[in-house]
């Protein structure tokens, strides 16, 4: 179990001030000079060797992402874009950063500008976060009045930070996609390559990370890599925000080791599940779009990046949904599916017209109002949106279908024949009438 | 291996293709066929379709060639060429689910949609698609959205490729179609429901690769193999655009745009498009007498009688006016008759023309080329507004400005031309000026200056001042040397530069278009002119030889009906220079004739016969003695920077004052610029509602 010393987010949940004074006397702003001073190259080699991999989802080695930007700033500037889009059911991570520990944030985004010789950095904000922008905001003025940041700052390295508010649509939380809204754009994934690091925001190198993964690097160099490097298995390092929901006693947000086995996670946070253990029917361990794992599977698992793909799953965003035996676990997806139906942007094919007939087919099937070789139908639509949009929401809305038929196929067959039964009964009534 | 090629291997076969090209480039190089639907080589890349999916061994997923770029592949691990696969279980899957997802919420009504036949949907779900549907739900459906009297909509049919969006965006610079909503509720609109304010929509009809946008005017009219193709000129401006006439008995149904890369590249203006109605309607199809101030029909023989009467005026009081769809032949079979008649008085230019009677060719013709502006990186537009005498060409001009960064500067009463450029004057006293604005510091420092002149510039009373000063500034900055003649002149009318290359000008002591029109002549002879004010003609004999009722044959005595351009082959030289040549689609309407023949039997009549009895023998005289080189030995073929030498010499002229306070636009209208346009329904309603778009509303 994490020990409080080793926690990166002292303030998770709010206890103490999220102001300057307040954040400065838990370690942020600490040596922040010092460490720009020390360049570029030392902070990529300190975030690579911490172990960081991406806390947005996809998990991409943080400083190997902050090298891919030229070595020299040319004719285009560099821009650090942060990505508060956090639209992923179940993860409600960095809104608590951006509400109790905003100056992490703040001192992260110029170390990582530093990192990436950028002097501009935007934080795109999710739509619906009022009050994280407004703290996020005073937290920003409160930074510039210290000149902590701002031109001609104390820590040397001139930047620049703005916060912009996204309109609240999931698909602005794909970098390409944020960068198309943060340019006045409509929120839609551009084609790759080229990449953002090469032709990103205005068509400057632009690296594009999440919240956390910007929030923790200050941290992690302040500490050194190797105290970061510490938790987790092997290529799982460091701690970890995971947002445990669902049927468990005390949901919560926890920042724990990487690698925490689920029993740990949910026995020493959250008061267990709901109904005990013998009541856990299957989990979805990384935000709505990972594939659910059955309880079997995944009640001794370690929550790291490569267990879960190991069972066909994955960490995402560490945002833990659990389901006991009362969920009707069809009706979940379906809602799912209907999230994805509604949230794609409608630009490439598969995407479009598949997310409708997914999310209709499972609508039929939460009744049972289907045939049984629908069942393989609908997976082999799944595949055939999976791997053929430009970007991961056709896979995210794949996923949790292809999860629900890999381990609960028999659930749904059970519905079916459920749904014929009566009907055949009361046809059979109405024919013996006449 | 070069720096700049890069070794694929596609299907088994090894290709080396530039490192710029897309996947989809090289496949096709290969020999492959890869189906696509939002790709268009003229538009931006979107690769939101799907459908053009490969396999590259390796990669996790397939590949959607048209927006992957050669370049930015990596060779296999062992340094051997990526091998790339478009045929296969794996990639068939793949486009078989694509074209699912298509078909899905499309209506799948081909038995009354207008692209049956011809859709790009309906081919390849034939060649790609499986034979049943799995999808049983409901079917989508998307309200029409109104986009005008060109385009009809049935937006269910809509696949969202967004070809239309990226073409209003990129070509014609109007920003007036987008997608709104997302996922599957996305829709294609113009937003506030109207047309586009653009001379190029009806290009979104060809570019729609299924049904959703077809023609309004040809809707339900025919079905495209009834059709009976003819590949044609078009002829409502100077550029000569290349295009498809589709026939069905004796009508034209439609007309189409063909690739031609010097000129239209594959667009069309909806003028050329759209005007087939009028082909159709007022038409002269028996010759007329007028008798008692009325006219009355009568046979050939009679006509005929009647202008042999007229023509036996002295050969001082006949004058001859061609208007501005003379064809070639025409041209000079007239030329010959009445020079033969002892007529001087003939001319082919609007009143008050100066230029092209000295009889050199450069000095009228457009020698930059149309597709030379793209080699150009500053154009200066002096009393032309492109947008509206070569709506194609200023696509070209705006493609130039948007990828290449061309820098234009324009003389001229203020326009919008989809594209920036800095307006330096509305009149004479600003080219007279320019060397010491912004722009002709840009002129000056640029590689390839054009300069091109509008006819129009040249009709003032200071016209040949104007043009002797443009050259003077085109050798200035270097618009004129070895290997590039950027400097030209601008038609708006597609017959003129064919009828100045014949000679249809004034003769020796023979009187201009103005003098012709002043009511001064005993008989007067117009060949199709209708553009020019007819009010001052006063007692002359008025002799109309034209296709179809307008201003001219309103006013005359006698009306001779001959053949529009799609009834007859015949030949034309567009503003560059080039030798065309149209082809006969339809019979011409009722007794009408080809020009040419009507001269060739009236110098029968009038007792001097002209030297060719066929089209072949006249076009031979034209072109003149076999194995010389000619104006007219050529066909489809622009001087462009041949004429570099021709331009170094100065034009001198009387008065080098330049007094024209504005050059006026030489239409008020696009829509209405010569007969067939005036007798189109069709340009009647654009006209309408592009007047009414121009009219503040009072109200507010």
């Amino acid at each position: 179990m994490l020990q409080d010393k080793d926690r990166i987010f002292t303030n998770l949940y709010g206890l103490h001030s999220p102001d300057l004074e307040a954040a400065k006397k838990r370690g942020a702003w600490h040596l922040t000079k010092e460490m720009l001073d020390q360049g570029p190259d030392w902070i990529c080699d300190q975030i690579k060797a911490s172990g960081l991999r991406g806390r947005g989802g996809a998990g991409f080695p943080t400083g190997l992402k902050w090298t891919f930007m030229p070595k020299e700033v040319r004719d285009r500037p560099h821009y650090l874009v942060v990505n508060a889009d956090e639209s992923e059911p179940g993860t409600c991570k960095d809104r608590e950063i951006m509400r109790h520990d905003p100056h992490l944030l703040i001192e992260g985004c110029m170390v990582a500008s530093r990192a990436m010789r950028a002097h501009k950095c935007y934080v795109y904000l999710r739509g619906e976060y009022i009050n994280e922008r407004h703290a996020l905001e005073k937290a920003v003025k409160e930074a510039y009045e210290a000149k902590l940041i701002g031109k001609d700052n104390v820590n040397g390295w001139d930047f620049d930070l703005y916060v912009h508010h996204g309109a609240g649509a999931y698909i602005c939380g794909e970098e390409t996609a944020l960068l198309e809204s943060l340019e006045g754009k409509k929120g839609q994934p551009r084609l790759k390559p080229p990449f953002p690091a090469n032709a990103g925001l205005y068509g400057c190198p632009t690296t594009v990370n999440n919240v956390e993964s910007i929030a923790v690097a200050p941290t992690i160099l302040r500490r050194g890599a190797e105290w970061f490097a510490g938790f987790g298995r092997p290529n799982n390092a460091g701690t970890k925000l995971f947002c445990v929901s669902g049927h468990v006693n005390k949901p919560c947000n926890v920042e724990e080791e990487m690698s925490v086995t689920f029993r740990e996670l949910i026995d020493n946070h959250c008061g267990g599940i709901r109904g005990g253990w013998d009541n856990l029917k299957a989990v979805i361990p990384g935000g709505s779009s990972v594939p659910m794992v059955p309880a079997e599977q995944i009640m001794d698992a370690y929550m790291d990046f490569d267990t879960l793909r190991d069972l066909k799953s994955g960490l995402g965003t560490a945002a833990v949904i659990v389901m006991d035996k009362d969920t009707d676990l069809i009706k979940a997806i379906a809602r799912l599916a209907y999230f994805y139906k509604h949230e794609s942007c409608g630009q490439c094919t598969p995407c479009r017209e598949g997310t409708g007939w997914m999310w209709r087919v499972m609508e039929r099937m939460v009744k049972g109002e289907a045939e049984h070789d629908e069942i393989e139908t609908l997976l082999d639509v799944t595949k055939q949106v999976e791997g053929h949009t430009i970007c991961a929401l056709g896979d995210a809305a794949a996923w949790p279908i292809q999860g629900l038929i890999r381990h609960f196929r028999h659930e749904i067959e059970d519905r079916i024949n459920q749904y014929r039964l009566p009907r055949a009964m009361v046809q059979g009534a109405v024919v013996a009438a006449e | 291996m070069s720096d700049d090629l890069f070794k694929l291997n596609v299907d088994g076969k090894d290709i080396e293709v530039p490192r710029a090209y897309t996947l989809m480039q090289a496949c096709e190089e290969a020999g492959a066929e890869i189906p696509r639907f939002c790709y268009h080589e003229r538009l931006s890349v979107a690769g939101n379709c799907r459908m053009c999916l490969v396999e590259w061994e390796g990669a996790p997923k397939p590949i959607a060639s048209c927006a992957q770029t050669v370049g930015d592949m990596r060779p296999n691990r062992d340094g051997s060429a990526p091998n790339i696969r478009t045929k296969g279980a794996y990639v068939e899957k793949a486009r078989n689910g694509v074209m699912e997802f298509l078909l899905i919420n499309h209506p799948l009504d081909c038995p009354i949609c207008d692209q049956g036949g011809e859709c790009d949907l309906q081919d390849q779900a034939m060649a790609y698609g499986r034979a049943g549907s799995r999808y049983d739900e409901n079917k989508r459906a998307v309200e029409d959205k109104n986009m005008g009297p060109l385009v009809k909509t049935i937006m269910t049919r809509c696949i969202q490729c967004t070809r239309c969006v990226r073409f209003a965006a990129e070509v014609a610079g109007v920003e007036e179609l987008g997608m709104i909503s997302r996922g599957e509720n996305a829709e294609i609109t113009t937003y506030l429901e109207k047309s586009l304010t653009s001379e190029l929509s009806g290009n979104v009809i060809d570019l729609c690769p299924v049904g959703a946008l077809t023609s309004k005017p040809y809707a339900f009219n025919a079905r495209p193999w009834e059709l009976r193709k003819t590949s044609s000129i078009d002829v409502m401006d100077a550029m000569g655009a290349a295009i498809r006439v589709d026939a069905k008995g004796d009508g034209v149904m439609r007309i189409l745009p063909e690739v031609s890369e010097g000129i239209n590249e594959e667009w069309l203006s909806d003028k050329s498009r759209f005007i087939w109605d009028g082909l159709a309607r007022q038409r002269l199809d028996k010759p007329y007498i007028r008798e008692n101030g009325k006219l009355r029909p009568a046979n050939w023989g009679e006509a005929f009688a009647a202008v042999k009467e007229a023509l036996s005026a002295s050969p001082e009081k006949i004058g001859v006016v061609a208007g501005d769809l003379i064809e070639v032949e025409q041209a000079k079979a007239a030329l010959d008759f009445f020079r033969g008649l002892g007529v001087e008085n003939t001319d082919c230019r609007p009143a008050g023309a100066q230029y092209g009677t000295d009889g050199v060719r450069e000095r009228y013709i457009l020698n930059g080329t149309l597709a030379g502006v793209e080699d150009a990186d500053a154009l200066l537009l002096i009393g032309t507004n492109p947008r509206v005498e070569a709506a194609v060409w200023n696509a070209r001009i705006r493609k130039a400005w948007l990828w290449a960064d061309l820098k234009v500067g324009r003389i001229g009463e203020a326009a919008d031309l989809t594209y920036e450029h800095a307006w330096l004057g509305d009149g004479a006293s600003a080219l007279a000026n320019i060397r010491n604005s912004d722009f002709g510091k840009v002129l000056a420092d640029a590689e390839r200056p054009m300069v091109v002149i509008g006819e129009r510039a040249l009709c003032g009373e200071d016209g040949a001042a104007v043009l002797a000063k443009a050259l003077e500034l085109a050798n200035e900055i270097g618009a004129v040397k070895d290997g590039w003649a950027g400097f030209g002149v601008l038609h708006n009318a597609a017959g003129r530069v064919g009828a100045l290359d014949v000679g249809f000008v004034p003769g020796e002591g023979g009187a201009a278009t103005a003098d012709i029109l002043s009511g001064g002549m005993e008989t007067v002879v117009l060949l199709g002119a209708d553009e020019l004010d007819l009010s001052n003609l006063g007692n002359s004999k008025v002799i109309y030889i034209g296709s179809h009722g307008d201003a001219g044959a309103a006013r005359a005595d006698i009306i001779l009906p001959s053949a529009a351009y799609t009834e007859m082959s015949a030949t034309f030289v567009n503003t560059e220079g080039r030798v065309q040549m149209t082809s006969r689609a339809v019979q011409p309407k009722g007794e009408a004739r080809e020009g040419w023949a009507i001269f060739r039997a009236l110098s029968e009549v009038v007792g001097k016969k002209l030297p060719y009895d066929t089209a072949d023998a006249l076009r031979a005289e034209l072109r003149g003695p076999e194995g010389e080189s000619t104006t007219f030995s050529g066909l489809g073929f622009a001087p462009g920077a041949m004429g570099a030498e021709a331009l170094k010499t100065p034009i001198t002229t009387p008065s080098t004052i330049l007094v024209t306070a504005t050059f006026r636009p030489v239409f008020d209208d696009f829509y209405m610029t010569n007969p067939i346009a005036r007798a189109s329904k069709t340009m009647a309603e654009c006209s309408a509602l592009a007047s009414a778009l121009d009219t503040p509303v009072a109200a507010e």
